[in-house]
């Protein structure tokens, strides 16, 4: 075992790019609960994102492309997540799991023909002068577009929520959607609206994980990445500047037991990989073991179906 | 315009209907796949749907797979429609089943090569005792401090995961496997094997056990306090608190039992028809049981059914997949959208459309 191989340095750089996906996809989560919605399907939208993403940036040779593409499918899944649970007033819980395994289904017929190739190259950015900073230069100045992208959205939707009217209405209908609606808001089209822009950032999460992290394409390659997204939203008590610590936090475990992995640690991988969802279940049981806390900061309707009756 | 009205009382006669229904659409939906995949729909529909049972040349190996793919798949749906019933989601069953498979074949692997009467039993009380315990995990978690249950059962699968190909390489690896990962085949182990009871027809231990699961399980939710308690706290929770029903109670046993049936059925894979502990022994019945709770309507008889349809599209897929090249997936995906169009269906349950003339949107 040689632990001096590990650089700090390079450790937080790839911990940046390990906590894009989840960041991606968790702020995403976060405005649909914020809206009352609890959509369990993010893993099947980020798995369908994964592979529309990859399966585009390779027959075009544009990752740009592939990554319009993957919001775009993660989108119209959550769409008909929407569709289903606003308008048929299906259980929310049972439709999330059945956007995951249909995702996870649809994502492998889609993937089968593009196992084994390799997707075309995604540049870094590499900001002039400040990529050249001592030692922020390569944690913080040297990565692609969409990790700054994950960042610009947490701070956007920090200032949509907290600071705009459109937000203060989400969040209305989101603490009580019989009241929001008495008012006259729109409860059902603000949360569609709300669903969709929550499935296209897990799409694009999905094709952060097959175009630029791993990069190739596998079935049910997320691994589980859309649930630790929603346990995100949970740690973060549903404040985006929080998210994206916690995203960090995340994202660091799993490149440390990455690196522990490659530097030959006397465990077996098996229980290193274990690590990340080892640690998500701890964090949600320390979190909500402060009295409740948790439950006290989770939107009043998260879940609950409306139906106006008048 | 077309508005939904909420009925008085949920439809009885739609609450079997819409499985009906669920099926109809999905095997047009899929047709639509398979036509899209450039197979011919309709005889993929027909060599999935059909052929197991009834094509001569498939029917002898494909008919008593259907009872070796349902049991497992019948009896981790009963354990999670309790749950289900009480807004308790469990959706770790992969895990439990994993947990008590390695479980049972722990115990046998240790003893090897025992020749005993009792090795099968005590196999057996190891196996639900491994889901059992398992699934102990969110209902601590859920009891003493209020965490999700959903993302803890959830991330526990892949724990689990990990787990079994740390044994399957490690502990458990077959010491004359030359190295090859993966345990000793249970099936040449006599004493541990759970072989066929009657030859032929697919029927073994884990069907027996099944079937019994099925009529026990109709008793408790129909004739039973706990039953009872179980369908109030879904229906109205706060009417189930005065009524004395101890929710915490309810969360443990819930749990108890999905994960201690889920253990079962790990258990009577790994001794029959999957044999060995390898990387990947698991292929999914954890979750595929979740949409046979659903389509079951979360009732005994219905899981039943809904167990053998479900059982069904696997060994049909299979077929399609060597007969008409239709991709493994394929299958995955018809499965997912049948609980979609279940989850669409089912709103006429509890609502009916009207027309309302003259109504601004």
């Amino acid at each position: 075992m040689d632990l001096s191989a590990i650089d700090p340095l390079v450790l937080l750089a790839s911990l940046m790019v390990a906590a894009t996906p989840i960041m991606l996809a968790g702020i995403g989560e976060l405005v649909v609960e914020k809206s009352g919605v609890l959509n369990l399907g993010v893993e099947g939208m980020m798995i369908t994102g994964a592979i529309c993403g990859f399966a585009v940036a390779v027959e075009t040779g544009s990752p740009a492309l592939g990554f319009l593409a993957a919001a775009a499918g993660g989108a119209v899944l959550a769409l008909l997540f929407g569709i289903l649970t606003q308008f048929l007033l299906s259980n929310q819980v049972a439709t999330g799991l059945a956007l995951t395994l249909f995702g996870l289904g649809l994502s492998a017929l889609i993937g089968q023909s593009y196992i084994g190739i390799k997707p075309p190259h995604f540049d870094q950015l590499d900001i002039p002068l400040l990529k050249d900073l001592p030692v922020l230069g390569l944690v913080l100045f040297r990565h692609d577009v969409i990790v700054y992208l994950a960042l610009g959205l947490v701070v956007g939707v920090w200032w949509f929520l907290g600071r705009s009217r459109a937000g203060l209405v989400l969040r209305a209908i989101g603490e009580n959607h019989d009241a929001a609606h008495a008012l006259g808001y729109k409860v059902m089209r603000v949360r569609m609206l709300a669903i969709v822009f929550g499935g296209a950032l897990a799409g694009l999460g999905g094709a952060y994980i097959s175009l630029v992290r791993v990069p190739q394409w596998t079935e049910g390659m997320t691994a589980g990445a859309g649930w630790i997204a929603l346990a995100l939203v949970v740690f973060a008590s549903w404040r985006p500047l929080r998210l994206a610590l916690g995203a960090w936090l995340f994202g660091g475990i799993t490149v440390l037991q990455l690196n522990l992995q490659a530097a030959g640690v006397a465990i077996p991988i098996q229980y290193l990989s274990m690590s990340p969802y080892i640690a998500t279940i701890l964090v949600l049981a320390f979190l909500s073991s402060r009295s409740g806390r948790a439950a006290l900061d989770a939107p009043a309707s998260l879940g609950k179906p409306f139906h106006a009756s008048s | 315009m077309l508005v939904l009205e909420k009925r008085p009382e949920p439809s009885a006669l739609w609450r079997w209907l819409a499985p009906i229904l669920a099926v109809v659409l999905t095997l047009v939906a899929g047709g639509v796949m398979f036509a899209i995949l450039g197979k011919d729909p309709l005889a993929a529909i027909r060599m999935i749907f059909w052929d197991p049972l009834f094509n001569e040349t498939f029917a002898a190996y494909a008919r008593p797979q259907l009872l070796v793919k349902a049991a497992p798949l019948i009896l981790i749906a009963l354990g999670l429609s309790f749950g289900f019933r009480a807004n308790i989601w469990n959706i770790g069953a992969e895990g439990q089943y994993i947990m008590g498979a390695l479980a049972a074949a722990g115990v046998a692997l240790a003893l090897y090569p025992l020749d005993a009467w009792w090795l099968f039993p005590l196999m057996i009380v190891a196996g639900a005792l491994g889901g059992f315990l398992w699934a102990m995990i969110p209902a601590f978690l859920r009891t003493r401090f209020g965490t999700n249950e959903i993302l803890v059962s959830l991330m526990l699968v892949y724990v689990a995961e990990a787990f079994q190909a740390a044994m399957a390489l490690g502990p458990m690896r077959n010491p004359e496997g030359h190295g090859f990962p993966g345990s000793r085949n249970l099936q040449d182990y006599p004493a541990a094997h759970n072989a066929e009871l009657v030859a032929g027809t697919g029927m073994h231990w884990g069907v027996v056990t099944a079937l019994l699961a099925v009529v026990i399980g109709h008793i408790v939710l129909n004739r039973h306090l706990f039953g009872f308690q179980v369908r109030l706290t879904g229906q109205a929770p706060k009417a189930a608190r005065f009524a004395g029903v101890d929710a915490d109670r309810l969360v443990v046993i819930c749990l108890g039992i999905s994960g201690a049936l889920a253990g079962l059925a790990g258990m009577f894979e790994i001794s029959g028809p999957s044999g060995q502990v390898s990387i990947d022994f698991n292929i999914g019945y954890g979750f595929t049981a979740i949409i046979v709770a659903f389509l079951g309507r979360l009732h005994p008889i219905g899981i039943l059914l809904a167990g053998l349809l479900m059982a069904l599209s696997y060994i049909g897929g299979e077929l399609a997949q060597f007969g008409l090249g239709v991709p493994a997936a394929a299958i995955k995906a018809l499965q997912g959208m049948l609980l979609f169009f279940l989850l669409g269906v089912d709103v006429f349950t509890n609502y009916r459309l009207r027309w309302q003339p003259g109504r601004a949107g």
